[in-house]
């Protein structure tokens, strides 16, 4: 019985310990490919991304957004507060998109313009959350 | 210590506390749920950012907490049931992996719904969304595993060896956040403190703790029925419903 247990016990630690291993390896596997999004630094940078449909992530620079009167046209600049990139994009726009927060644009990177054309823009908001009142409050005091 | 725990792993001694505790702790688990959400959906305030739109948080964050956590409870159950036998661990996995599913489904159905409006799309494949999906995958696999084999001890292995892999997939959920580039943003509640203010933390919390009573109390219940299922024959089973009677 007591051989049993000890059996049994060791099935179990071998198993978590190659799970261990396991985790390891998926993880650093993951690392390579599994990020949402490039930021501008990783596109400014020497290695040439060179992909049809790719996704940049960053903040949208203060003062940076230029929207067309009488289209749905927009350039605005995408920063990861070290570099930055010129996007354009032709459509609506999601609801939290503006200055200082968080966007993720999908579509193509022209190396030799250095503009990104979008076809796709998510908004990716921060783990904040403040009430409207005490924001008010904060900035009146400030 | 001991003799309690030993208590709870035998079936008549969990089946009475259960059938006791029962009705009190499901109607507790729902109060507590409506005191929290209620409370989240009318009294909270607007969030700067998102408007509105942001009191989903009240059912997304509970149920997403939830149906990881249950997950923790069933690997810990399945290393005790892999080296102990201790069959009330294998009653455990099978009674809180539907929960488990739900939940999951809940966390990702909820999350859709938040993701339309903030994002600007119901579903991307980034590491937190698609290491969520997974596990619902698992909860499935792991459910339909259940009824798969006709010894009850081949399955209670096979069950507790899968319980385990999958296992590896819980911290991936936790940290896909932090390790990589995800649509999803960081977690807000943290050791260290919480990025969401006193006003909306407060019903969040009730929420989330109304959420993990109700978990008990149904987890007990359908633990209940998988004891019956299994000990039906039993002298204590028929001993406890003659005295019914």
């Amino acid at each position: 019985m007591r051989t049993k247990r000890r059996n049994r016990v060791i099935f179990v630690s071998s198993l978590v310990a190659s799970l261990s291993v396991a985790f390891i390896f998926i993880v650093l596997a993951m690392n390579e490919n599994v990020d949402f999004y490039y930021t501008p630094s990783d596109l400014t940078s020497s290695k040439i991304i060179n992909k049809d449909s790719l996704r940049i992530g960053g903040l949208v620079q203060e003062d940076s957004i230029k929207i067309s009167k009488d289209s749905l046209k927009t350039n605005f600049l995408v920063t990861d507060l070290e570099n930055s990139i010129e996007v354009y994009y032709e459509g609506i726009l999601p609801n939290l998109f503006k200055e200082n927060s968080g966007v993720i644009a999908r579509g193509f990177y022209d190396y030799s313009d250095g503009i990104f054309y979008a076809k796709e823009i998510l908004a990716k908001h921060d783990e904040n959350y403040i009430p409207k009142e005490v924001k008010k409050a904060l900035v009146n005091d400030s | 210590m001991r003799q309690l725990f030993n208590q709870l792993i035998s079936f008549p001694y969990f089946f009475k506390i259960a059938q006791i505790s029962f009705p009190y702790l499901f109607l507790l688990s729902i109060l507590v749920i409506l005191l929290g959400v209620l409370w989240g959906v009318f009294f909270s305030p607007v969030d700067v950012t998102q408007g509105e739109v942001y009191r989903i948080i009240y059912l997304h964050v509970p149920a997403a907490s939830v149906a990881q956590s249950i997950y923790y409870t069933m690997v810990i159950a399945s290393i005790t049931y892999l080296i102990w036998r201790i069959k009330m661990a294998s009653v455990f996995m099978i009674s809180m992996a539907p929960l488990g599913a739900i939940f999951t489904f809940l966390a990702l159905f909820t999350g859709a719904v938040w993701g339309q409006p903030t994002w600007g799309t119901w579903w991307v494949w980034d590491a937190r969304l698609t290491s969520t999906l997974i596990l619902l995958i698992l909860y499935l696999a792991i459910i339909s595993l259940f009824s798969s084999f006709d010894r009850r001890a081949s399955t209670d292995q096979a069950v507790s060896i899968v319980v385990l892999i999958g296992g590896i997939n819980l911290p991936i959920i936790k940290l896909s956040v932090e390790w990589w580039n995800t649509l999803h943003q960081s977690a807000s509640i943290t050791l260290s403190g919480s990025s969401i203010d006193n006003e909306m933390l407060i019903p969040l919390l009730i929420s989330i703790f109304g959420f993990y009573l109700y978990v008990t109390a149904i987890g007990m219940r359908k633990m209940q029925v998988e004891i019956l299922k299994r000990e039906i024959s039993h002298n204590w089973v028929k001993e406890i419903f003659i005295e019914k009677r």
